[in-house]
C-alpha cells in the first residue's frame, strides 16, 4: 500500500447546505485525508464566520482555512463598523473576492450559509474558479457526485426544520457509503431567526445503503467473534 | 471680527487662544451666503430641493446643476463653493462602488454619510489643504428605509427629519418644523419645498433663481430622480400662488 503522508491535507469531501422555511441546514462529513491515509477522521468542515453565518470547506483544508480566517476577520471589521450583523449576501461576497483574486493559487469550494434580518436564509455556493451563485440548496467535494440525482427527487421548496436536517444527514450519509474519501461522522448546522443549533450525528448511527458494511468499533472484535479457522490459502 | 490682525485665521492647524479655528468658521460663511438648500424626510422617502442662483441670463436653464446623483439610491445637494461640491460628489460616488465592489451589496445611507463627513473633516487637519466651502445634503433610501443626513465644513454631519442651508436656513427651518413630515408624502412633500423654496428667497434683494429638486422615494422606485416636469411645474405653480396670497395679505 502506497502511503504518501507528505501529501496536502485536503478534505475529498461531502458538503450541503439546504434553505427551508426560515433558515437553513449545513451538512458535513468529516474526514480529512492525507492523501490515503486518513488523518483525521471527526474533523468540522463548518467553521463559523460570525454569529449568524457559517461555513462548509472543500478541497484543500489549507487553502480554506486561510480564506475562512481572513473573512471572519472582515466580517468583524464590517460589524463593528455598521454596528450590526454582517449579512450572508456579505459574507459571501468577501469569499467571493479572495477566492477569484487567487483562483490561480487556491484550491477549495466553499459553500456560505447564513440567516439574516433583511433576506432570512441564504445559501451560496462559491466553487473553485470563484463564482458565487445563490441557491436554494448547494452541494459540494468529491461526494457531491453521488448527489445530484437525489437532491433533483429528493429536494422541495418550503420544507421544514426537521424535513430539511433529515434530507441533510441522509444525503451527506448516502455520500459517504460510495465516497471513499468522505467518511466518518456527520455534523450540521441549523441556522434561523432564533439563532444557531449544532447536532452530530455518530458514524454508527447513520443509515445503512446498498450492500454497505456494518460499522465495526476495532477489528479485534472482529476476531474475536468469529470462530478460529485456520486461514485457508 | 474680532481677530483680525491676530494672525490665528490664515490656518487650519492654528487654534485662537480661545479655542476656535476660524478657517473652519469662515468656510461656514461661504455656505451661509449660497442659495437655500433644503431636505426633508416624508413617510415614504426623501425631497431634496435647491433654490439655484442665477449668475447670468445668458446660462442655459438646467445647467450648473447643484443636485448630484452619487448612487443608485442617493443624491446630494450642494450649498456654498459649488466646485468644491464637485469634489465632495465624486469622493462620494467613489466611495459607493468602492463599497459594492468589496461588500457585494449597496452601501447603507449611513455609512456613506460617515464616509463623506471623514473626507470633509479631512481637509481641515493640514495646513496644505483648505476647508470645503460648502455643505452637502445626503437623502437616499437604503433597506433600513429613507434616510437624511447633512455635512458642514467642519467634517460634523447629522442625522435629520428636515435640514436646511444657505441663505434662507433660519426662516426654512421654521418652516420644516411646522410640516407634519411623518404623515406626509413625498408627492407632497414636493410642494412644501417648493414653497418654502419661494418663501425665504428675497426677489428684491437676491438674483433670479432656478428651483431644482430631486427625490428618493416608493414612488420614483427607490431610485434618486430629478421631479418630474409636471409634478415641478404643479408645484412652482403653487408655491407663486400661495406667495401672492400672503403679500395680499
Amino acid at each position: 500500500m502506497d502511503l504518501n503522508l507528505n501529501a496536502p491535507h485536503s478534505m475529498g469531501t461531502t458538503i450541503v447546505g439546504v434553505t427551508y422555511d426560515g433558515g437553513v441546514v449545513l451538512g458535513a462529513d468529516s474526514r480529512t485525508s492525507t492523501g490515503m491515509y486518513v488523518a483525521n477522521r471527526a474533523s468540522d468542515k463548518i467553521t463559523q464566520l460570525t454569529d449568524n453565518v457559517y461555513l462548509c470547506r472543500s478541497g484543500s483544508a489549507a487553502d480554506s482555512q486561510v480564506v475562512s480566517d481572513y473573512v471572519r476577520h472582515f466580517l468583524h471589521q464590517q460589524t463593528i463598523q455598521q454596528g450590526q450583523p454582517a449579512t450572508t449576501k456579505v459574507a459571501a461576497n468577501l469569499i467571493r473576492l479572495l477566492a477569484y483574486g487567487n483562483k490561480n493559487s487556491l484550491q477549495t469550494g466553499m459553500i456560505v450559509g447564513g440567516w439574516d434580518k433583511y433576506e432570512g436564509g441564504k445559501i451560496y455556493g462559491v466553487p473553485l474558479g470563484g463564482t458565487i451563485v445563490e441557491q436554494p440548496f448547494a452541494i459540494g467535494g468529491s461526494g457531491s457526485s453521488y448527489l445530484y440525482g437525489f437532491f433533483d427527487q429528493a429536494w422541495r421548496d418550503g420544507m421544514t426544520k426537521d424535513e430539511a436536517e433529515k434530507l441533510v444527514v441522509k444525503a451527506v450519509s448516502l455520500a459517504i457509503a460510495r465516497d471513499g474519501a468522505s467518511g466518518g461522522v456527520v455534523r450540521t448546522v441549523i441556522i434561523n431567526s432564533e439563532g444557531v443549533t449544532r447536532n452530530f450525528y455518530a458514524g454508527d448511527t447513520l443509515p445503512l445503503w446498498h450492500e454497505e458494511l456494518e460499522p465495526q468499533n476495532s477489528l479485534l472484535d472482529i476476531l474475536a467473534s468469529a470462530p478460529a479457522e485456520p486461514m485457508r490459502i | 471680527m474680532s481677530s483680525i490682525g491676530t494672525g490665528y485665521d490664515l490656518s487650519v492647524t492654528t487654534f485662537s487662544p480661545d479655542g476656535r479655528v476660524f478657517q473652519i468658521e469662515y468656510a461656514s460663511k461661504a455656505v451661509d451666503n449660497s442659495g437655500t438648500v433644503i431636505g426633508i424626510k416624508c413617510k415614504d422617502g426623501i425631497v431634496l430641493g435647491v433654490e439655484k442662483l442665477i449668475a447670468s441670463k445668458m446660462m442655459l436653464p438646467g445647467s450648473n446643476r447643484r443636485i448630484h446623483a452619487v448612487h443608485r439610491n442617493s443624491g446630494m445637494a450642494v450649498a456654498g463653493l459649488a466646485a468644491d461640491g464637485r469634489q465632495i460628489v465624486a469622493r462620494t460616488k467613489a466611495e459607493a462602488i468602492n463599497y459594492e465592489k468589496t461588500y457585494g451589496e449597496a452601501i447603507p445611507v449611513k455609512e456613506l454619510a460617515e464616509r463623506v463627513a471623514s473626507y470633509v473633516h479631512l481637509c481641515t487637519l493640514y495646513w496644505w489643504l483648505r476647508p470645503f466651502g460648502c455643505g452637502v445634503i445626503l437623502g437616499g433610501y437604503d433597506r433600513d428605509g429613507p434616510q437624511l443626513y447633512m455635512v458642514e465644513p467642519s467634517g460634523i454631519s447629522h442625522r435629520y427629519y428636515g435640514a436646511a442651508i444657505g441663505k434662507g436656513r433660519q426662516a426654512a427651518k421654521t418652516e420644516i418644523e411646522k410640516l407634519n413630515l411623518a404623515g406626509m408624502s413625498c408627492r407632497e412633500g414636493i410642494v412644501e419645498v417648493a414653497k418654502i423654496i419661494y418663501s425665504v428667497h428675497d426677489e428684491a434683494k437676491d438674483k433670479a433663481f432656478e428651483l431644482e429638486m430631486s427625490w428618493v422615494c416608493d414612488e420614483s422606485n427607490r431610485l434618486h430622480q430629478k421631479v418630474p416636469e409636471d409634478l415641478l411645474n404643479q408645484a412652482i405653480m403653487i408655491a407663486k400662488a400661495a406667495l401672492e396670497e400672503m403679500d395680499a395679505d
